[in-house]
């Protein structure tokens, strides 16, 4: 069951509500990533408000239920906030993200035991890997639960992220749903100037995986793309989605720009972001 | 004159009695086979116990687990990086994962992978590393690594441990599903002589008393325990009275036994298969110079990759047999004296 299993209306208020957290943590500290956070939150909303299977009375092997893995930690705010506002811990703790002392580390960390977090990442590449063990244990354990992971689109360009895709199929590691966020830009610029990734349908595809591709910032078409890879599983191959979004979606001058992968706004864009952001119902932390 | 070692001279010490604890073998197995033996019986004991391996199954000597856990053992193929990164996954489901590799595979290649995802995430993993060392002998130095105990003694909630003999490694390689965290099991490849008890309990971080002496302490780990015993006898001999420790554990370090040691000794030779940066040698340093510095000689490999070459001439030219430990305590003694 999921505990909040909200409406489309409902998650597009709840999404709103996340956007406002990340660029307010990310001012707040002058520090962080906000881009691929606002990019990839319709998803993080989609899986922790509609469709995974969870309790928030945390328990690192979550028996029994749907398992989510952050392996581009970098975009810790949004998790942050989506963990928080979904109930693992109080909204107020999002204040403290990236200071000292704080259970928010700058990128995921089990070390200091925030709830909802299983492994740390930050070191790009080994989130998958992760995912596709959490998976296989499951099955031994003839554990129903589902195993989520998400990458980014640069973060491709790890060895390993192929050595899991290569592992998954020949082990019918059937369990796993991963994503990737293909927003096309990395830190030096856009994905096809960097290092292009090319035909990735075809390039999984080849590696045995089922593959979908999805909006990522549009509900209406990404719950029924996760229904469908839902659907997929147990058939004897790993699913992955491929999920176009836009970095900095709902900030109208972070859209479409590697310019804000890391970077916060300063006091002045706060407001215009936040303008931009209005929600009916919930309340800031 | 320079580069040339000092005489050691050794006043009056020929004169005394000494004598050296007994040690026999009957026969003499490889280490990496005291792991295999180890995981089928903690398989058997431990419904947790999940086996991954890279591509040598044979080398690590796997394939009785593989064959009566088939469900529990995983092969990853030529993909180390991964293989850490699954083992940390399997972990979060309860199992105790124990990957399989030589030491180069084992630590250098998938530093990174062990630092985040196993290490700093706190994993119950087990990194058993075979063909440590410079004992794998003809492959060379791409596959003899001598840097492996420092980069893993170095990553907080990491526990190390090197075996002496086919028993003790069993005995660790059981022992270590016991203990929630990762540890590094490092192991060898060539035949060395099987002399601790088969039924020597494996006590993590415990250092293990092989003869009582009061002129030096010889720290010994991995297969530079059994040099150590036969260097004792040829002290012995020659009227030296060494303590010999058999420390199993590199980190956490047996820091009470080492103290204890040396406070009766007042010197020490620590003897190790690895680079003498960042080993066995400079833990006991650091243990000393916290407390109190005491000479020390190394008897390690002297900051260089190896080479092709048969186990025992390799263990020669870099300085790693009895002979190189007789001559280090002659010079650690003569330092005490001076």
């Amino acid at each position: 069951m999921n505990p909040h299993n909200q409406s489309i209306d409902e998650l597009k208020q709840t999404a709103a509500q996340v956007r406002r957290d990340i660029v307010r943590m990310v001012h707040g500290v002058n520090s962080g990533h906000p881009g691929g956070s606002l990019g990839c939150t319709d998803y993080f909303v989609s899986l922790y408000f509609r469709l995974m299977n969870y309790s928030t009375d945390f328990t690192m092997e979550g028996k029994g239920e749907d398992l989510f893995f952050l392996s581009n930690g970098h975009i810790s705010p949004v998790w942050y906030s989506v963990l928080a506002r979904a109930g693992f811990f109080d909204v107020k703790e999002l204040s403290t993200f990236r200071k000292l002392n704080s259970r928010l580390q700058g990128h995921p960390t089990t070390h200091e035991g925030l709830p909802g977090v299983r492994i740390a990442s930050g070191s790009l590449g080994q989130g998958l890997s992760v995912a596709i063990g959490a998976a296989q244990a499951k099955k031994i354990n003839k554990d129903k639960g589902l195993v989520y992971v998400l990458m980014g689109d640069g973060e491709l360009e790890e060895g390993q992220v192929w050595e899991a895709s290569m592992y998954a199929p020949h082990h019918k590691v059937d369990n796993l749903i991963a994503t990737v966020d293909r927003n096309g830009q990395q830190i030096d610029g856009s994905t096809e100037e960097v290092m292009s990734l090319g035909d990735l349908r075809a390039k999984f595809e080849a590696f045995g995986w089922h593959v979908l591709e999805a909006d990522g910032n549009n509900f209406e078409l990404l719950l029924p793309a996760f229904e469908e890879a839902i659907s997929a599983t147990g058939k004897g191959k790993p699913v992955i989605i491929l999920m176009d979004t836009e970095m900095g979606f709902g900030v109208d001058f972070m859209m479409g720009s590697h310019k804000w992968h890391g970077v916060a706004p300063n006091d002045e864009q706060l407001e215009i972001a936040l303008q931009q952001l209005a929600v009916k119902v919930a309340a800031d932390y | 004159m320079y580069g040339v070692l000092q005489q050691a001279t050794i006043p009056d010490l020929k004169k005394k009695k000494t004598q050296m604890k007994e040690y026999t073998y009957t026969e003499k197995k490889d280490t990496r086979s005291g792991f295999g033996d180890g995981l089928l019986e903690v398989g058997r004991q431990n419904p947790n116990v999940v086996g991954l391996c890279a591509d040598l199954i044979g080398s690590l000597k796997m394939g009785a687990f593989q064959k009566e856990f088939p469900e529990r053992f995983f092969q990853v193929g030529i993909a180390e990086a991964n293989m850490m990164g699954l083992a940390a996954g399997m972990t979060i489901g309860g199992k105790i994962p124990y990957t399989g590799t030589f030491a180069n595979f084992s630590t250098g290649r998938v530093y990174d992978q062990i630092r985040q995802s196993i290490a700093y995430s706190s994993k119950n993993v087990k990194i058993c590393a075979s063909h440590a060392g410079l004992t794998l002998g003809e492959d060379g130095a791409t596959h003899q690594i001598l840097e492996d105990i420092g980069m893993m003694k170095m990553l907080p909630h990491m526990t190390v441990i090197n075996p002496c003999d086919y028993n003790q490694t069993k005995a660790a390689t059981i022992a270590i599903a016991d203990y929630d965290g990762p540890v590094y099991l490092r192991f060898g490849r060539p035949s060395v002589p099987i002399f601790t008890p088969a039924d020597q309990k494996f006590e993590i971080g415990k250092a293990v008393m092989l003869n009582e002496g009061t002129d030096l302490s010889i720290f010994a780990t991995g297969h530079l325990v059994w040099k150590a015993i036969l260097a004792g006898k040829i002290l012995a001999d020659k009227g030296i009275s060494a303590e010999i420790i058999n420390i199993h554990t590199i980190k956490p370090l047996d820091t009470e036994a080492v103290l204890a040691s040396v406070a009766k000794t007042g010197c020490v030779v620590s003897a190790e298969e690895h680079n003498r940066i960042g080993g066995l040698g400079d833990s006991i340093a650091q243990a000393l110079a916290s407390s109190k510095p005491a000479p020390q000689e190394y008897v390690a490999v002297n900051d260089s990759f190896g080479e092709s070459g048969t186990p025992d001439e390799l263990m020669e030219k870099y300085g790693l047999t009895e002979n190189d430990i007789v001559a280090a305590a002659e010079r650690a003694i003569s330092r005490k004296n001076a």
